[in-house]
């Protein structure tokens, strides 16, 4: 019977791992569903943007409050870390605090554990009162409505009850120690904890057994419960924003890809010996879409800034089109993405891994057109962005379609288009009269 | 002010065998719009004054394809590209300079994939290494201690990371730069990029340039600077809006250079 508790976390264990692994491969396979892009070149600079932006927080910093705010959440997740290993290792063997036979060096990683999870719990008090309190702007825009808005506080509220788990467990064990119970030997220092401790004097040692092992078990079982909750929420940016980082866009801002498909008709329509006649080869694959109406048409990396978006709203608030009270927000751009994508893959896993035609489609379902026509391509949403997303792009593809598949541009835009191919100029000028300005006074 | 404009075009190099230093690309705007022209001149008094050997296209000039591409019709941009590219290669162009922002994006980043490789520079850029060489040499007197804030055009600024070479020029004239609230990479679009100086806006509170020429005003300048003839149509209509016209010009860099010069 005394390996029941082991077994127990054996099982609980392999059930959240595997569970998140499940998800993992979801995810992967619904980013898959993007165009592959070729993004092998210049690994070293990928690299070190990955250090710079994810790891270094070097983004978040540009909004000095949130960003150092940001970073004490994020430090005390993966420095906290370690206890947890601690924790799985605990739980397996049945030992308890095995690493404290590291003395001092215990000593004093408990201690910058329990200073880090105060700090944590500052932090976030502070971000939902920014939330919920200030009522800051980007975090009442519309497409905030609903889950996004109850997403972004039950994240606090369950690291919160995490750091409340962790330091009550301390406690407790403070307490143990204290009054000298057995397994519980002299580790760790407390100096956040042993306030709490302050209140569990004075009750019999089983209660606080009791206690200790309730808070033990729930910080566990919390911890791979928000493993899980992430696959389903805006959260998933604690893991993606390295892989995201990583594949950012290297050119400077102001590129865009040239469609390589195009390319080749116009090499075509410009060399002299080429048959204007000719019939397509037999084996011709069938013309590529233009653009993209949906986000199967998207790339992978795009798919992949989708799910890494994690609603903070810096886009959206330096938008020129959003701060004049256009429907655009290069935010809702991702969300959309995302709630499509994730649309898409429930009805590929309902469908026995086929996809069936839904009647919808990321265009005019999820983002129309006066959304898409009213960005000025400024790259502000994408300068903004602390983990390097698109949304700029995904804009860009979506015109793309929306003019060379379903020549939908605004009339105005036509003319201005009808202009160039006929004179040259957006505007119904002669080319002849290029040159006269050098002779006007 | 009467001196007759020196500009030599490639056809007329090309057939007298000579190879200017740099080609001047004028763009759609520089060429056609009335208030651009003046930009254009400016900068060829410039360039006339530092004896820059130069030439423009002329007629054989197209639009580059931006507002196309940014409008989503990339077989529109890539026939307007490959046909420059064609021209340009002809001539065995190797530097151009342009007055304008998005002809600097498209030709210097868009262009290479297509066949079309050249050190391609903003004209801000341009005047700035003049100035570097001793080539121009430039005296405050006109704009000495005047309030100049500088908006920056986003295909120069964050597409490209230009922000030093215009303000540096601007200090140059003497003046005191001042900074709007958004500015460098976090400036604010002037409203005209992405081709919707050809449009209508989209349904909301307020047009774009209103909103930045307001941050403009906030400095409280005498003069606006600009980089960009868009962003100086966007800026001249936004304090128009404001009824400031007459207390506060909106001026590209080359202006202020030609006018510090008296040319």
């Amino acid at each position: 019977m005394q390996y029941v508790p082991n077994v127990l976390f054996g099982l609980i264990l392999i059930l959240g791992l595997g569970f998140f692994t499940r998800n993992v491969i979801r995810l992967k396979r619904n980013i898959f569903l993007g165009k592959d892009v070729d993004v092998s070149d210049n690994k070293p600079l990928r690299w070190k943007n990955m250090a710079k932006i994810a790891l270094g927080q070097t983004k978040m910093v540009v909004r000095p409050i949130a960003g150092i705010l940001h970073i004490v959440v994020y430090v005390g997740f993966v420095i906290i870390n370690i206890e947890v290993l601690e924790i799985i290792i605990d739980g397996l063997l049945g030992t308890h605090r095995i690493f404290s036979g590291l003395g001092t060096v215990y000593n004093v990683l408990i201690a910058s554990f329990e200073i880090l999870a105060f700090l944590v719990v500052v932090a976030v008090v502070l971000f939902w009162i920014r939330r919920n309190v200030i009522r800051l702007k980007r975090f009442i825009k519309p497409e905030m409505e609903g889950w996004p808005k109850k997403d972004g506080n039950l994240i606090l509220y369950i690291e919160l009850v995490l750091m409340f788990l962790f330091l009550t467990m301390n406690a407790a064990d403070f307490q143990l120690q204290q009054i000298g119970a057995d397994h519980y030997a002299q580790a760790g220092s407390f100096p956040i904890s042993q306030f709490i401790a302050v209140l569990f004097q004075g009750l019999p040692e089983a209660t606080i057994i009791g206690i200790e092992r309730t808070a033990w078990w729930m910080h566990i079982v919390g911890i791979l419960f928000f493993l899980n909750y992430l696959y389903y929420s805006k959260h998933l940016h604690i893991l993606l924003a390295f892989p995201n980082t990583y594949y950012g866009k290297l050119t400077p801002k102001g590129q865009l890809p040239n469609l390589e498909s195009v390319t080749n008709e116009v090499k075509l329509m410009m060399d002299p010996s080429a048959d204007p006649f000719a019939a397509p080869a037999e084996d011709a694959p069938v013309p590529e879409k233009f653009g993209a109406s949906d986000v199967t048409d998207l790339s992978r990396v795009q798919l992949l800034n989708a799910y890494t978006c994690t609603e903070c709203g810096r886009c959206t608030d330096e938008c020129p089109a959003n701060q004049t009270g256009k429907m655009l927000s290069p935010r809702k751009i991702m969300m959309d993405t995302r709630d499509r994508l994730v649309e898409v893959g429930n009805n590929i896993d309902l469908n026995n891994g086929i996809f069936q035609d839904d009647g919808k489609q990321l265009l005019d379902d999820y983002i129309t057109r006066e959304e898409l026509w009213a960005c000025t391509s400024c790259n502000a949403c994408v300068e903004a962005c602390p983990v390097s997303i698109d949304p700029l792009s995904i804009i860009m593809d979506m015109r793309q379609y929306l003019v060379m598949e379903q020549s939908a541009a605004p009339t105005d835009l036509n003319n201005m288009m009808g202009n160039i191919e006929n004179n040259g100029a957006p505007w119904p000028f002669n080319q002849m009269d290029r040159l006269n300005w050098s002779k006007e006074s | 002010m009467s001196t007759e404009l020196k500009v030599p075009t490639m056809a007329e190099l090309f057939a007298a065998g000579q190879q200017p230093e740099v080609l001047f690309w004028v763009g759609c705007a520089g060429s056609f719009d009335d208030r651009a022209k003046k930009i254009t001149k400016a900068f060829v008094k410039i360039l006339n004054k530092a004896q820059v050997s130069f030439a423009v296209l002329g007629t054989e000039e197209s639009c580059t394809g931006d507002p196309a591409k940014r409008s989503g019709n990339e077989f529109l941009f890539q026939m307007q590209a490959v046909t420059n590219i064609e021209v340009l290669n002809a001539y065995g162009i190797k530097k151009v300079v342009t007055t304008c922002p998005h002809c600097f994006n498209t030709l210097k980043n868009e262009y290479p994939g297509l066949g079309g490789s050249y050190d391609v520079v903003h004209h801000t850029q341009f005047l700035k290494q003049l100035l570097d060489e001793g080539r121009i040499t430039m005296e405050g007197g006109t704009f000495k201690g005047k309030r100049i804030t500088f908006h920056d055009p986003c295909y120069l600024g964050r597409a490209n990371g230009v922000y030093e070479a215009p303000r540096d020029l601007i200090r140059k004239l003497d003046a005191e730069l001042v900074e709007m609230k958004s500015c460098k990479s976090r400036g604010l679009c002037c409203g005209a990029g992405g081709a919707q100086m050809f449009k209508e806006p989209e349904k909301g509170d307020k047009d774009v340039n209103i909103e930045r020429t307001e941050q403009a005003l906030e400095t409280q300048p005498e003069i606006i600077a600009a980089g960009c003839p868009f962003c100086n149509t966007m800026m001249t209509d936004g304090v128009k809006n404001k009824e400031k016209e007459t207390t506060i010009a909106v001026m590209d860099i080359a202006e202020l250079i030609a006018t510090a010069e008296e040319l």
